[in-house]
């Protein structure tokens, strides 16, 4: 029997088994492909979306028990209306090879709405999760803490 | 937007046949121009094989893959700085595989010399023996080449696109070209009459651009700026696609299990696999499998329920015995003597030092575990990689599909990292050799994080001995064995099947190539015969020698009871005045005095390589609960500094992949098989223990250097010396969490 989902405010019925995960229910069923592939055991953070507003990380979250709405990058923003956290990644310049961002993003989105004036301390335990192999952790601090000035302003 | 399989008109026919026997094409196929590849539809232009332009807008074509360096933010600005397109006009595609996109200054990198004293005539010799490249069809993005190699070629492209687009307009206008201007992508005339380039596509394609001279340095607007990064947004909104994501139709998903000891398959029993849900085939590679299903999740599933007997390895099985053969190979013949000053035999007066080195076996791990997509259509093959070496990949795929190279379409999307991982083709040829069993349907083809970690190419387990004399402050003589299996040698053997002629230059870099005056010096590399599975490793030799001389080079300072920065900047003053300048930089930006509080530790590492002397300065603390790293300041001169933002961010990417090997990185052997499996045993820096990072980029260097690897090397040496300064051990043994507590 299909299991109902809904992605970033929209429905979709999914026809797999409801032991695969959401990663690759959003991957390879609806073709959200935004989501990476890391690491398959919550090691890499590549693929954290949110779920009630909470970042999750998808590959550890089976389709069954998919608790709630589901939020990924794309539903985050677009390139022609960004959010403003990504809008503070762009102007950081932090990514390089970029494939560990999208997670990124969602893990400091989810931050940011619990604590939005995070301290860096706040940022070490929250991100230390999302790894990155290029080494981008400086821009993501930076940029993290100016997209929360600039929430607070907005 | 464009793509590339739009406009490749097709690839051209040098396999690897002519990779073995290239030089036979003589002078004429090295200085005749390699055709271009793009072809133009209606109502296009492509007046070189970089630019291609229609009604829509300028695509600039990247001959290197973009894997996170910049690089394709960096070549499009050195055609738009002489083409005068407007930054937000710019899109960039990687290039099909094509003999137009060798790279000319990869092969110069081999050239037994001390690159940093190159005379003009060696630097030419560089030059020149570099061109073997574009009979090789040495398409492939490494050795930190990639602007070096387009500085003047993709200027030249944009300055004569320029001059034929006046043309194009003078000719409509009616007007002399001389009176023309160019700016923000378009032509304009005296009287203030505007034409946008992408309106004369058309009327271009009838000019013959003309050669015309660069701009000077004076006039850039865009080189030598930090430019806004050509794929930013799309990495910021999960909109760039990598070779993970791409989607085509009826597509299915499948991965593979090769083999951990690298070898044969025996045997297999897919009975439970075959049945479990999603599942639609289980292939016989021969020497693995394949498994291909409706989802990526349930292959891996499957994969993992075959019960396979695999062949045992051919290398030893443990890493103690791959370590034992390593070691008795510091007493082979050496393969290398490219550095021997003075009599290093002579007696002289002094204090000794002495030491052994070791360091292990290293896995790339880069974020996007190997993967492609491949459709197979009987006559032809089309494959999505992500991938460091196009032609490779395209000669490679069609050997195993029975094809032509010709019939091969390669795209190389995004690269989810690559620091040399990607120049490999089995990931590729994977895709192909399962789409081969299934005509017409798209397969795409991913790792498990655990097959990526297991079937790595690595980066070498590698020892050195030294053996010193400091006397009056200064070192008097060094001598020093490196012994590990060459990565040269044994990733030749993979590709042609042959081992290239002449001294192993790799495989010593980072130690023999140093820019100090010693007056005894000799330097040999010594290397073990074992078939261990290694590869390009980001700053390949110098990952290893970069630790291995400048701790022995540390050492030595500490024995002759000389300030260890200065006993470094008074042996490159003599030699070489950039190295001693970044030395002298580092010092400046870090407040080096020689003395530290007591609960902090400072140490200065340096290594010249890629053309960039390189210098850094890591301070550490014991905070009581384990010792972190605060700050790392870097020094480098690159010569030419083409985009700021972008050298800033690789010097600090180089410097975190080192820390984090030098940290923790080790790939161990048992029963033949890598024993690390993911993330969780093999990790690096993280957000909470990546240190601060301070850059500053020099421009004395008299040839322009790399970026993305020269940060990688001296970051080991500097980490382990500040930790001799806070703790007063020395560690000989890579990684430092065996020795120190280290907060991981």
């Amino acid at each position: 029997m299909p299991t109902s989902l809904t992605i970033n405010g929209k429905a979709h019925d999914i026809d797999l088994p409801e032991d695969v995960p959401l990663l690759w229910v959003l991957r390879d069923d609806i073709g959200l492909t935004g989501t990476k592939f890391g690491c398959g055991v919550a090691a890499c953070g590549a693929c954290t979306v949110h779920i009630d507003g909470e970042a999750v990380r998808s590959c550890q979250v089976a389709l069954a028990d998919v608790w709630g709405e589901v939020t990924t990058i794309e539903g985050l923003g677009t390139p022609d209306n960004m959010a403003i956290i990504q809008q503070a990644w762009v102007d950081h310049q932090v990514a390089q090879c970029g494939y560990c961002q999208s997670g990124q993003i969602m893990n400091a989105a989810a931050l940011l709405a619990e604590t939005p004036a995070p301290t860096d301390q706040d940022i070490d335990d929250a991100m230390q999760g999302n790894l990155c192999r290029c080494g981008t952790y400086p821009r993501i601090r930076a940029a993290i803490k100016d997209a929360a000035q600039k929430l607070q302003e907005a | 937007m464009a793509s590339i399989g739009k406009i490749a008109r097709r690839t051209f026919l040098i396999g690897t046949a002519a990779i073995v026997g290239g030089v036979a094409f003589g002078v004429y196929q090295v200085r005749k121009d390699a055709p271009n590849p793009l072809i133009a539809g209606d109502g296009e232009a492509t007046l070189n094989p970089y630019i291609l332009i229609n009604q829509e807008g300028i695509t600039i074509i990247a001959p290197r893959a973009e894997m996170g360096q910049g690089v394709h933010t960096t070549l499009a600005a050195l055609v738009a700085e002489e083409m005068d397109v407007a930054w937000e006009d710019i899109t960039v595609l990687h290039g099909p595989p094509a003999q137009a996109y060798y790279n000319q200054a990869l092969l110069g990198l081999a050239l037994p010399f001390r690159h940093y004293a190159d005379t003009e005539f060696q630097h030419n010799l560089r030059k020149n023996v570099g061109m073997v490249g574009k009979l090789l069809n040495l398409q492939v993005t490494g050795g930190s080449t990639s602007t070096k190699d387009a500085y003047d070629r993709m200027r030249h492209a944009g300055a004569s696109a320029r001059e034929a687009l006046k043309l194009a307009a003078a000719n409509q206008l009616g007007v002399d070209a001389d009176t023309l201007q160019t700016k923000n992508s378009a032509v304009i005339a005296p009287d203030g009459t505007t034409i946008l380039y992408t309106s004369l596509a058309e009327a271009v394609r009838e000019i013959t651009p003309p050669d015309v001279e660069l701009r000077d340095k004076s006039e850039w607007k865009y080189l030598g700026k930090s430019m806004p990064r050509t794929d930013m947004v799309a990495k910021s909104t999960g909109t760039a696609s990598y070779a993970a994501d791409t989607k085509l139709d009826g597509m299915k998903f499948a991965t593979v299990r090769m083999s951990p000891k690298r070898q044969g398959m025996i045997s297999y029993d897919d009975s439970i696999a075959k049945d479990m849900p999603g599942v639609e085939a289980i292939v016989d590679l021969g020497d693995g499998i394949g498994v291909v299903a409706s989802n990526t999740w349930l292959a891996i599933q499957a994969a993992e329920a075959v019960d396979i007997e695999w062949e045992p390895s051919s290398y030893p099985e443990t890493t103690e015995g791959l370590r034992e053969a390593i070691v008795a190979s510091l007493d082979n013949e050496p393969d290398s003597t490219i550095r021997d000053d003075g009599d290093v035999t002579a007696a002289i007066d002094g204090t000794e030092v002495t030491a052994t080195y070791h360091v292990p076996f290293l896995a790339h791990s880069t974020m996007e575990p190997m993967n492609a997509t491949a459709l197979y259509t009987g006559e032809a093959l089309e494959i999505w990689s992500g991938n460091q070496a196009p032609v490779i990949v395209r000669d490679k795929c069609a050997e195993v599909c029975g094809l032509e190279p010709e019939q091969v379409t390669v795209h190389t999307t995004m690269l989810g990292g690559g620091f040399g991982r990607r120049g490999e083709w089995d990931f590729s040829s994977h895709a192909a050799r399962i789409a081969k069993d299934f005509p017409d349907t798209p397969i795409k083809m991913t790792w498990s994080r655990e097959e990526d970690m297991r079937h790595d190419f690595y980066r070498p387990a590698a020892t050195a001995q030294f053996r010193g004399v400091v006397a009056n402050g200064t070192a008097q003589l060094l001598e020093g064995r490196v012994a590990a299996p060459s990565v040269t040698h044994i990733s030749s053997m993979r590709l042609v099947g042959q081992i290239p002629p002449g001294p192993d230059r790799g495989h010593v870099e980072g130690a023999a190539d140093q820019p100090y005056a010693i007056p005894n010096f000799r330097l040999t590399g010594h290397l073990t015969d074992i078939d261990v599975p290694l590869g390009f490793w980001r700053s390949v030799g110098n990952s290893f020698n970069g630790f291995f001389f400048d701790t022995f080079i540390d050492e030595m300072a500490h024995a002759a009871e000389t300030d260890p920065l200065a006993f470094r900047l008074n042996m490159a003053r003599a030699e070489h005045a950039p190295s001693a300048g970044v030395i002298e930089a580092v010092g400046e930006m870090s407040n080096w005095i020689g003395e530290t509080p007591e609960n902090i530790g400072r140490g200065i590492g340096f290594t010249y390589s890629f053309g960039t002397p390189t210098a850094e300065v890591v301070e550490v603390e014991d905070t009581g609960n384990g010792i972190r790293i605060n700050k790392v300041w870097i020094a480098c001169d690159v010569g030419t500094a083409l985009d700021p933002s972008i050298i800033e961010a690789q010097m600090t990417s180089g410097a975190v992949y080192g820390l984090s090997a030098a940290m923790q990185g080790e790939v161990t052997f048992f029963d033949g098989e890598a024993e690390q499996y993911n993330f969780y045993d093999y990790d690096a820096l993280r957000m909470h223990n990546t240190p601060a990072f301070e850059v500053r980029i020099l421009e004395t260097n008299p040839h322009m250097g790399g970026v993305g690897e020269p940060g990688t090397p001296p970051s080991m040496p500097a980490l382990g010396n500040a930790l001799f300064d806070l703790t007063g051990t020395r560690a000989r043994e890579l990684p430092l969490i065996k020795t120190f507590d280290l907060i991981l």
